[in-house]
């Protein structure tokens, strides 16, 4: 890139406040992380180590979760400060609004599946 | 040609396709073609092709996309009128063995029509024009965040809408009802290009509307002048604020229904089918966690312009501000935990219902309490009755009549009575027109000489106002009535001669809401041909509080010439008593967006696309994907997004403002 254009663009660089930046090491930690977490659930699945396949989703799901963590901190560079805290708003919202949409809907249909399924019978929902 | 090649070109688009064996639909295509030819014509006689390019298709100005959207709305309330005016005709006519005039096939089109243009392409563009208009010049800005991104966001709403109205005259539009529930959108029920045509106008539409709305957060959130805290914010912005938090959050939800509804539809999957696992039950669920958030994305912006008019037209302080704010956040997150109130009859058991029932009820608190603010604002007020105002009381009372039928409706074994009658429709019309139309108008009406320099004549405004409530109620209180008997919604045709008298007052009561729309179109026309007695000067006509009354009428291309810095609540009235002296040197250039044609491009794009997908003509699909990828990538090597207006111009519009407010005085 000419120096020319750049200098054009000077003004497209800005970021907010408090904008946090990784560095190598973060960075790394937060790959090599990634990877082990995603090579557990593998090798529990490939070498059956845990006794019941259920016990070994639940375990997978976990695994999914921390990783999620680790994405945010280490590659989204979300922390309480950065952005004037918004960045941490938008997420506390975010789950909020996943696990009322989730759980409610699981509750919603497991109602509508017992209650409306003729295989069902009509009992047990009060 | 054929048969196979004739298939690869057209998809399953024939002549047969057109409806020429329908005179509604022939008669309607003769008039708006022979309109838009007119207009093509015109536009053409006086070489403004070039300058409606120039200055309004590429613009990225957040004000001239403002009044686009503002335009599309009032566009589309004509058409989404048109199907109610047909829809109450036929039900006052269709008694005694009469059929009516709509065939079934025609009504049910008309029906989910009026309910899809009015909610996307009416409220939608009318709420989103007025954020896109209000929200910079209120908080000190000089655009929103991503101006390209708010260009293509409309002209995406603008390629929905073409989808909608092309379904008027090629192939034919769903039959299904506005929210398209499946068993009776599934393929096999529904095998026409109806159903899908109402897909792809929404997920059009709906690139747009997310896009916006993330636009329109950043803007707020990144954008506020120095000293504009947000709880210093004008409550329009708050609720603006929260209204686009709500659409980011939940046309995600619609965006993937619709989509699990195409693949059950193209590719044959089974998540809303009855059989192999599919439950269309899923479906109802889903769509309600985006469409009871929706209805609140729509009054939200309302009640912040209701906020705005009730402060300035009683010169007062908006009384209990901060309760107001509040107010607007716990209904923001209430909004997300009532959708089941919408299903209560689907065959959830007591737990659930009642759970919904309740949090229900409790949005009416919050609801409440704007309402209480409102009236101790006006309370020992100097109340000027001018047309914003006029709407505002209008909004009051009659909201407050849909919001108690709708607590009404949150008690679940009430529910079970009045699911699906003219009662519901009568509620949701009355909060809606009462709550969404009142307010937008009351936001035209209040915001006009802002963006154009000239008030709207009130003569013509008020003849609108008392057309469009008296016909609002004859219209909808039938409705109540014929609810309560039992009548439900969506007949075309009745048996018992006794409903038929009802009917004709509501239909009555449509035909006063029309001569209430003409008399708004009036108003337009006299007011631009009166605009130098109706002239404002001032920039600011109503002795208002906000900053947007701080700058000019209009405002110069780049709002404020230095960004103001804000002491108070109610920025501007605070610099008026302050004493405040405009600038006069000291002028610098300002650093702009450029305008580019890529928004309306892509948006061109995508409807071609959503057409290919519609009427299964692959290539044209593919052929306008990858187009779109091609000019979007392309974009990203434009270099001229940004320029400088000379301070030489700055001086020279500041100086001309300075003039016409010397001879104000």
């Amino acid at each position: 890139m000419n120096t020319d254009t750049h200098a054009a663009h000077a003004d497209d660089h800005h970021h907010g406040d408090g904008h946090a930046h990784g560095s190598f090491s973060t960075y790394m930690l937060g790959f090599v992380l990634s990877v082990v977490l995603t090579a557990i659930p593998f090798w529990l699945v490939m070498s059956g180590a845990l006794p019941s396949k259920q016990i070994t989703a639940l375990v997978i799901m976990a695994f999914a979760v921390v990783q999620i963590v680790v994405h945010m901190i280490y590659f989204l560079h979300m922390n309480t400060t950065s952005e004037n805290g918004w960045s941490m708003m938008a997420l506390i919202f975010t789950i909020v609004m996943v696990v009322i949409a989730l759980s409610g809907s699981l509750w919603v249909m497991n109602h509508l599946n017992s209650n409306m399924m003729p295989m069902h019978e009509m009992t047990g929902m009060k | 040609m054929s048969p196979d090649l004739l298939k690869l070109i057209f998809g399953r688009l024939g002549i047969d396709s057109l409806p020429l064996h329908e005179p509604i639909l022939v008669g309607t295509f003769v008039m708006v073609a022979l309109g838009g030819i007119t207009l093509f014509a015109g536009v053409t006689y006086f070489r403004l092709w070039g300058y409606l390019w120039r200055e309004w298709f590429t613009t990225v100005d957040h004000k001239r996309i403002g009044i686009m959207y503002m335009i599309l709305g009032i566009v589309m309330l004509l058409r989404g009128f048109a199907d109610a005016l047909m829809m109450r005709a036929q039900q006052a006519l269709a008694f005694g063995g009469s059929e009516g005039f709509l065939p079934a096939h025609h009504y049910d089109q008309v029906f989910t029509a009026h309910g899809v243009i009015m909610i996307f392409f009416v409220a939608m563009p009318l709420v989103t024009g007025l954020m896109n208009y209000v929200v910079p010049l209120q908080i000190g800005a000089r655009d929103v965040s991503f101006p390209f991104l708010n260009n293509f966001s409309f002209w995406m709403t603008v390629g929905g809408a073409v989808l909608v109205m092309a379904s008027l005259f090629i192939g034919e539009f769903a039959r299904t009802g506005w929210l398209a529930y499946p068993p009776l959108s599934n393929i096999g029920y529904s095998p026409d290009v109806g159903v899908d045509y109402y897909i792809w106008a929404l997920q059009v539409a709906g690139v747009g509307t997310t896009l916006s709305g993330i636009n329109l957060i950043c803007t707020i959130v990144k954008l506020r002048c120095p000293g504009m805290t947000m709880m210093r914010m004008p409550v329009f912005t708050w609720t603006s604020l929260c209204t686009n938090i709500l659409i980011v959050a939940s046309f995600p939800v619609l965006t993937v229904v619709l989509a699990l509804l195409s693949l059950d539809r193209y590719v044959g999957t089974n998540f809303f089918t009855n059989d192999f696992g599919g439950s269309p039950m899923m479906y109802v669920n889903l769509i309600w966690i985006w469409g009871h958030p929706e209805v609140y994305i729509l009054v939200l912006p309302a009640f912040g312009i209701f906020s705005e008019v009730t402060s300035t037209f009683s010169g007062k302080r908006l009384f209990g501000y901060t309760s107001m704010v509040y107010a607007t956040v716990v209904i923001t997150i209430l909004s997300y935990l009532v959708w089941l109130h919408h299903f209560f009859t689907m065959g959830s058991g007591a737990s659930v219902n009642s759970f919904f029932g309740i949090t229900t009820m409790i949005i009416s608190i919050p609801t409440g309490a704007k309402m209480f603010n409102w009236l101790f604002t006006m309370y020992r007020g100097r109340i000027r009755f001018e047309l914003p105002m006029m709407w505002t009381i209008a909004f009051m009372l009659t909201f407050v009549l849909g919001g108690m039928t709708g607590v009404l409706l949150a008690v679940p074994p009430a529910d079970f009575v009045l699911h699906n009658s003219l009662f519901l429709i009568a509620h949701f019309h009355n909060v809606i027109i009462g709550g969404v139309v009142f307010g937008a108008f009351a936001g035209i009406n209040y915001w006009f000489p802002k963006a154009f320099g000239f008030k709207l004549d009130p003569f013509w405004g008020k003849l609108s106002f008392w057309f469009w409530v008296t016909g609002f109620y004859l219209a909808f209180m039938p409705l109540y009535v014929l609810g309560l008997m039992g009548v439900t919604r969506r007949l075309r045709v009745f048996d018992d001669p006794s409903l038929q008298i009802w009917f004709v007052i509501a239909a009555i009561g449509a035909g006063l809401v029309f001569l209430g729309i003409l008399s708004m179109l009036m108003q337009f026309a006299v007011s631009f041909l009166k605009r130098e007695q109706l002239e404002d000067v001032t920039g600011d006509p109503w002795d208002a509080r906000t900053l947007e009354w701080a700058t000019s009428s209009p405002p110069p291309d780049y709002n404020f010439a230095f960004t103001p810095v804000v002491h108070d609540n109610d920025a501007w009235w605070d610099m008026k008593r302050r004493g405040y002296q405009r600038p006069l040197t000291g002028f610098k250039p300002i650093h702009m967006p450029s305008s580019t044609g890529t928004g309306i491009i892509l948006a061109g794009f995508a409807t071609a696309m959503g057409f290919g997908l519609i009427w299964y003509i692959w290539w044209l699909a593919a052929a306008s994907f990858i187009a779109m990828l091609v000019v979007g990538i392309g974009h990203t090597f434009n270099y001229h997004r940004d320029f400088d207006i000379p301070a030489d111009d700055v001086i020279r519009t500041e100086d001309a403002r300075t003039k016409l407010l010397a001879g104000a005085k």
